[in-house]
């Protein structure tokens, strides 16, 4: 049962990345595509705050601790930075949205152009 | 002098950004000063590149320690693993670091007046360099959460430049497509980081190499990892993302967009051999890197052909010729396992393979800077509206014929002498790979004599009496590529020597890149 719980943060990062990659490759609307990016975005940082998670650890932030164990602070940094990231390469890509939406009058991958992806 | 080649490896990355920042700052005084800053910063760029090299030549692996002691210093008093960012640069980091210096400077000085009518040019030289510090940084770092970082630096300025005109709707679907392969191809590339995390409990590629148990996850990494760069430099059959996004991207820029898919490429051969090696069972993987290289010649060749928009076109052989340089490594690949084919013909596949990069860097450069020359003064890209181009403006055609000697391979140019290389030794892997590599080497002929009649033979059109050759600085631009590719075609053994095989020794030298970092060994 334990084992159980404590794979379902992986499960839910399987489960994530296969829903993103659906909506990247079928959807049309640039919008809903960029939903799937944020959604793979979540999947990846999800995983790697997991992957530093110790039972009963306690947050890294204490130089002494009473023989109780951390939990790793490195991919903790790697998140963090991830979604710094995440946000501007979202906002960027909103805001190729918004100009390709004041060309065309369309947000669809289909109507405007050849666009795919 | 000696400091400034101990701090080389940051240098050549710190000066771009550092320089980034500064631009739209000075061009707020001044627009020249702006000018000459960005051109100074990338020049002294170059030459804190070319002293980097040297060093990588003569002494070995370069590491480089941020906030340590002493640069050297890898891993910590008392620790067992290097937990500090550590450059790396060995002789392919170094070849590669040389292409984008050159190519940056050439870019950069040729968009001084093609930019000119565009406004936003202060953002324009910011993004521009911090593209810079995308591709450079790709080559230099050791570490792979700092490789995913300079990627993201270059997805992100990379989709802004080429979107950069927003006044045409194709420049922005470009610019979206790019910042979406990229996205998507970047965090797939961290998933993998992070199974190696999970682990290695290293971020470090030669602290994860030097432990690799070659597992099963590993083998999911790898096809991340493959999956990621791969997409990213736009082999087939991820390429219909690269004519949407470099065709309309703003003119200097082409070049440097160019370098950054060679840079990918460069990170997936780093991948494959440093950190993988030859414990893998590498003969599939080679064959997968040969399949897509053959398929990237043949379809970027056949779908040039029947282009008529001149810059398109090129760009689609921007995707034939990266099969070449893929068909190379993956057949050095392929033997890595075999010391004995390995020796005979598998390090002069790779080193042509890599021969092929740095001088498609440049004469592929070199046409995409003609082509927009063309543009700049036609206002048109359409081949079939242009004609008698060659009496008017010369040096362009001058150019143009460099360029498009060297890439279809007829001697004595550079590209032959690289395309020699790689026929030579796929030849003794497996002949079949050879017949089709000449057969697209003729179509590639074929299609540039096509450009050339079209663009720049015939009568004088009328509707183009006033069309003048380009100004000065586009003409330097140029002219600084075209030396290089004549450069290279005149001593192509000395160049073979002294920057390809050390980039071919180092990635065969998989236990070097780790010792250099782990010590011992």
């Amino acid at each position: 049962m334990s084992q159980l719980v404590l794979n379902a943060p992986f499960v839910a990062v399987a489960a994530l990345t296969c829903v993103a990659c659906y909506i990247i490759m079928t959807q049309k609307n640039l919008i809903k595509i960029v939903m799937g990016v944020v959604i793979l975005q979540g999947a990846v940082n999800l995983f790697l705050v997991t992957l530093g998670y110790r039972i009963g650890g306690v947050a890294p932030i204490y130089t002494e601790t009473s023989g109780t164990l951390m939990v790793l602070p490195v991919p903790q940094a790697l998140t963090l930075t991830n979604i710094v990231i995440g946000v501007s390469t979202t906002a960027l890509m909103l805001a190729l949205i918004v100009l390709i939406y004041r060309h065309t009058g369309e947000t669809d991958a289909e109507k405007s152009r050849r666009m795919k992806g | 002098m000696d400091a400034l080649t101990l701090h080389s490896p940051i240098l050549a990355v710190a000066i771009p950004l550092l320089a980034a920042f500064a631009t739209p700052l000075i061009g707020r005084l001044s627009s020249r000063a702006r000018d000459v800053f960005v051109i100074a910063a990338l020049a002294s760029m170059l030459f804190v590149v070319i002293l980097l090299a040297r060093d990588v030549y003569e002494v070995g692996i370069r590491i480089y320690t941020l906030g340590a002691l002493s640069p050297s210093q890898a891993i910590p008093e008392n620790h067992m693993v290097p937990v500090r960012l550590v450059f790396e640069v060995d002789g392919l980091g170094a070849l590669m670091a040389i292409i984008t210096a050159v190519v940056a400077l050439a870019g950069t000085i040729y968009s001084i007046v093609s930019i000119k009518p565009e406004t936003g040019q202060n953002r324009f030289y910011a993004l521009l360099l911090l593209l810079v510090v995308g591709i450079m940084g790709i080559q230099l770092t050791g570490d792979m959460f700092n490789l995913f970082v300079f990627l993201e630096i270059l997805s992100i300025s990379g989709a802004a430049l080429a979107a950069f005109r927003t006044r045409f709707v194709d420049a922005v679907e470009g610019g979206f497509k790019y910042l979406m392969v990229s996205t998507v191809g970047a965090l797939l590339f961290l998933l993998a980081i992070g199974i190696f995390y999970g682990q290695y409990n290293a971020l470090n590629i030669a602290a994860i190499a030097s432990a690799m148990q070659y597992t099963v996850l590993d083998q999911v990494a790898l096809a991340l990892i493959l999956a990621a760069f791969l997409m990213k430099s736009g082999a087939v059959p991820s390429h219909w993302w690269v004519p949407d996004t470099y065709t309309p991207a703003p003119a200097g820029t082409s070049p440097i967009m160019y370098a950054s898919s060679l840079a990918c490429l460069a990170a997936t051969f780093r991948m494959l051999f440093s950190l993988y090696g030859v414990q893998m069972s590498l003969a599939t993987v080679g064959w997968i890197v040969i399949i897509a290289g053959v398929l990237s010649m043949f379809v970027g060749v056949t779908m040039a052909l029947r282009q008529t928009d001149i810059k398109r076109l090129m760009v689609y052989h921007v995707i034939s010729q990266e099969g070449y340089m893929l068909l190379g490594v993956g057949v050095g690949l392929a033997v890595l396992s075999n010391p004995e084919a390995l020796a005979a013909y598998g390090r002069e596949a790779i080193a042509g393979g890599l021969f092929h990069v740095i001088n498609n860097a440049f004469f592929k450069g070199l046409l995409l800077l003609t082509a927009e020359a063309l543009f700049f003064r036609l206002g048109t890209r359409d081949l079939n509206q242009m004609g008698g181009m060659g009496r008017t403006m010369k040096w362009t055609c001058a150019f143009f014929l460099i360029g498009a000697l060297a890439i279809s391979g007829v001697p004595p140019f550079n590209g032959f002498a690289s395309k020699l290389m790689i026929y030579e030794s796929t030849y003794l892997f497996n002949p079949v790979l050879t017949i089709i590599a000449l057969i697209v080497s003729v179509m590639t002929l074929a299609s540039f004599t096509k450009v050339f009649q079209s663009a720049f033979t015939g009568p004088a059109l009328p509707q183009y009496k006033e069309v003048r050759e380009v100004p000065m600085s586009m003409k330097l631009g140029m002219g600084l590529l075209a030396a290089a590719t004549v450069f290279i075609s005149l001593f192509p053994a000395f160049v073979v020597d002294t920057i390809i095989y050390p980039a071919a020794d180092a990635l065969l030298d998989r236990s070097g890149y780790i010792s250099a970092v782990m010590g011992g060994g």
